[in-house]
């Protein structure tokens, strides 16, 4: 078997399967390449390849492809539709594989989950593997042991999430596609900037996954955005438990457009902020937004408690 | 207090939509006034920013039609954002202050038969299953032959001895549809109709331009935001092909589906989402077909159309094919419009004289 190195783009998908897919190539005894943290060169190079009109994530997913086109065998782009049942996803998801193979000349592995087509996870994964040169039993075992150590993963983030929740501190959570939320350009200043004002931050993508089908019907029955059903529970969830909400999300991002909407229209107790990123955004306007929503918290805490202490 | 059911534009599909709900409701049906720029300026008003137009658009004929005292609407679902566009749409109206029930048409992607029966069967439990199959069949067909009349319209349409001469008709056309309850005396009509619109004189040079519009479903079938497309060309003497119509979503998609990955094979692997692959086939056929040139339209930041241009750019490169693309926003100049179209058709034709 020859090694091969395999390039995962750190944009989009990464940050939801980053462990299953990190693990499950190195099981099979080749080496991942994970590009760098997004910078301005990915969003120059992005912008000149993408559509004007699509969403700044997608610019940096393809920055990111451009990055690693000339130093890897191959890269890893998977390509969705539906990953749950009667559920869909951004329709960005369901042209990936197409429109990068149209836009590069290059090698690219992918795998495709769409459950109306019967494309399980499993079986994404299986084919994967072959591609790989792997057997199907070492893939299975690969696979088996990938998902193991993701869970694993997730659930200790999980439980540092809910044990946030009893600091005294001002608590905000921060909600929006994991993609956006951990991104060096869009999702780091913020956070920085609220750790940097002794603020605790929940992120929407580390809720307890066993409750989101509850929690999101409370808000929405309709929805059938896999990933945004995400963001809705956990702003149902955490709504009395946190002092303020930031909703992050890029320019122009199709399910959030409505997502979001309904989310302001039914949160009335809890202060809520919609930050918005596009290609040309300045951070001193965001930090300055965010130091005003941060003041209305402060003084609104003051007032129930300041009396006391 | 009187129920008046009402529901959102589309095309000149609002009659055979509305003749159905009144058969099989029994009820008293106002579809929403025609769109003009007051309804875009209060759907804009309303409605989150970056949202697709065509949601503008709904939320527009929604306020109109509640405030002409409709309290129940209707909508459709459908792929993409579609889908969700109910749920959103209700939570506004409510904000709003209007009181009113809101029914969705189907839940999923496709239509669902049984599913529809359930929903009026609420809304009036005397109907017989019966008067719906009746009925559904009726609109069917109705939809289906205003299609086919259509496309006959489309080709000729630009060249017509007499002006308005085909509009004139298919009005008539429509009311003659209107006035039957019987399925067989509709097909006859059909049969009539077609007949006439192919007398109609016209002038038509062989080798006149031929354009193919593809694009997003709404804004392609929609004559407020198409209209004046369809229009300018016809002025200029070009022939025009349209692809989608309902029938085309209603029925004529899923059947599509496996023989437009064969054909589309060199670009596409899977589906785009939405209408996106079925673009991507329809540009191959074009050119196939030898047109002159293809337009797109789509609304601003639709994001299978988005992810699919990429794709028809690269097509339409290496195949040498002109292509324009419109995207439609709130705020639309005519005047912007025109130039690029006519710019469009100036270099149409001198390709034309090249060849």
């Amino acid at each position: 078997m020859n090694h091969k190195i395999v390039g995962i783009p750190r944009a989009l998908l990464y940050y939801y399967d980053k462990d299953l897919w990190i693990e499950f190539i190195k099981k099979l005894g080749h080496t991942p390449k994970i590009s760098s943290f997004s910078n301005k060169k990915h969003l120059e190079e992005g912008q000149k390849l993408a559509n004007d009109e699509s969403c700044l994530s997608l610019k940096l997913f393809l920055g990111h492809i451009n990055e690693l086109k000339d130093e890897c065998d191959m890269i890893l782009v998977p390509r969705l539709f539906s990953i749950k049942k009667k559920e869909q996803v951004c329709t960005n998801f369901n042209c990936l594989y197409d429109l990068v193979n149209n836009l590069f000349d290059i090698n690219i592995i992918n795998y495709n989950i769409d459950l109306t087509e019967k494309e399980s996870k499993l079986m994404a994964f299986l084919k994967l593997g072959e591609i790989l040169g792997a057997s199907y039993i070492k893939s299975y075992k690969a696979y088996k042991y990938a998902e193991k150590i993701s869970l694993m993963k997730r659930k200790k983030l999980e439980q540092e999430q809910a044990e946030k929740l009893s600091t005294s501190k001002i608590k905000i959570l921060l909600a929006g596609h994991p993609y956006n939320l951990y991104d060096e350009l869009i999702g780091k200043p913020v956070c920085k900037f609220l750790s940097e004002n002794e603020i605790t931050i929940l992120y929407s993508d580390r809720i307890d996954h066993t409750k989101i089908d509850e929690e999101c019907k409370k808000l929405s029955t309709d929805i059938h955005w896999t990933h945004s059903k995400e963001v809705m529970a956990s702003i149902n969830y955490y709504q009395d438990k946190v002092d303020g909400i930031i909703l992050l999300s890029s320019f122009p991002c199709g399910p959030d457009s409505l997502s979001n909407e309904l989310i302001s229209h039914k949160i009335k107790e809890c202060p809520l902020i919609t930050l918005i990123f596009e290609d040309l955004n300045s951070e001193v306007g965001v930090i300055t937004r965010l130091e005003s929503f941060i003041d209305i918290l402060k003084t609104k805490k003051e007032k129930i408690y300041g009396k006391n202490n | 207090m009187e129920k008046i059911i009402s529901f959102p534009h589309l095309g000149d599909y609002y009659i055979p939509i509305s003749i159905f709900l009144e058969r099989t409701t029994k009820l008293k049906v106002i579809p929403s006034p025609p769109i003009t720029k007051k309804t875009i300026e209060l759907g804009a008003k309303y409605s989150p920013d970056s949202v697709c137009v065509p949601f503008k658009y709904n939320l527009g004929n929604f306020i109109e039609t509640l405030e002409n005292g409709a309290n129940i609407l209707f909508t459709a679902g459908g792929g993409c954002r579609y889908r969700y566009y109910a749920e959103v749409t209700e939570v506004i109206l409510r904000d709003l202050n209007y009181n009113f029930e809101f029914y969705k048409l189907f839940s999923g992607d496709y239509l669902n038969f049984r599913e529809v029966y359930r929903l009026f069967k609420k809304i009036n439990p005397k109907l017989s299953l019966y008067t719906f199959i009746h009925n559904a069949i009726y609109t069917i067909l109705f939809i289906w032959q205003m299609d086919k009349i259509d496309k006959i319209i489309r080709k000729n349409i630009g060249f017509e001895k007499k002006k308005k001469q085909h509009i004139t008709l298919k009005k008539e056309m429509l009311k003659k549809f209107k006035s039957t309850n019987s399925i067989l005396k509709l097909i006859l009509y059909y049969w009539k109709y077609k007949h006439l619109f192919k007398k109609i004189p016209i002038d038509k040079p062989k080798d006149c331009l031929k354009v193919g519009i593809i694009g997003e479903l709404y804004t392609a079938m929609e004559p407020f935001s198409s209209y004046f497309l369809e229009k300018e060309l016809a002025n200029m003497n070009i022939e025009i092909k349209r692809y989608t119509n309902l029938s085309y979503l209603l029925w004529q998609k899923i059947w599509l589906k496996k023989h437009m990955l064969r054909t589309t094979k060199k670009y596409c692997k899977y589906t785009l989402g939405a209408d996106g692959l079925d673009n991507v086939y329809r540009t191959i056929k074009l050119i196939n077909k030898k047109y002159d040139g293809i337009i797109h339209t789509k609304p601003f930041g639709c994001t299978p159309e988005v992810g699919a241009i990429p794709i028809i750019q690269k097509i339409c490169q290496e195949n040498n094919m002109p292509i324009l693309f419109f995207s439609y926003d709130v705020e639309n100049s005519n005047e912007g419009m025109k130039t690029r179209l006519e710019a469009f058709h100036d270099l149409l034709k001198v390709r034309r004289e090249h060849k």
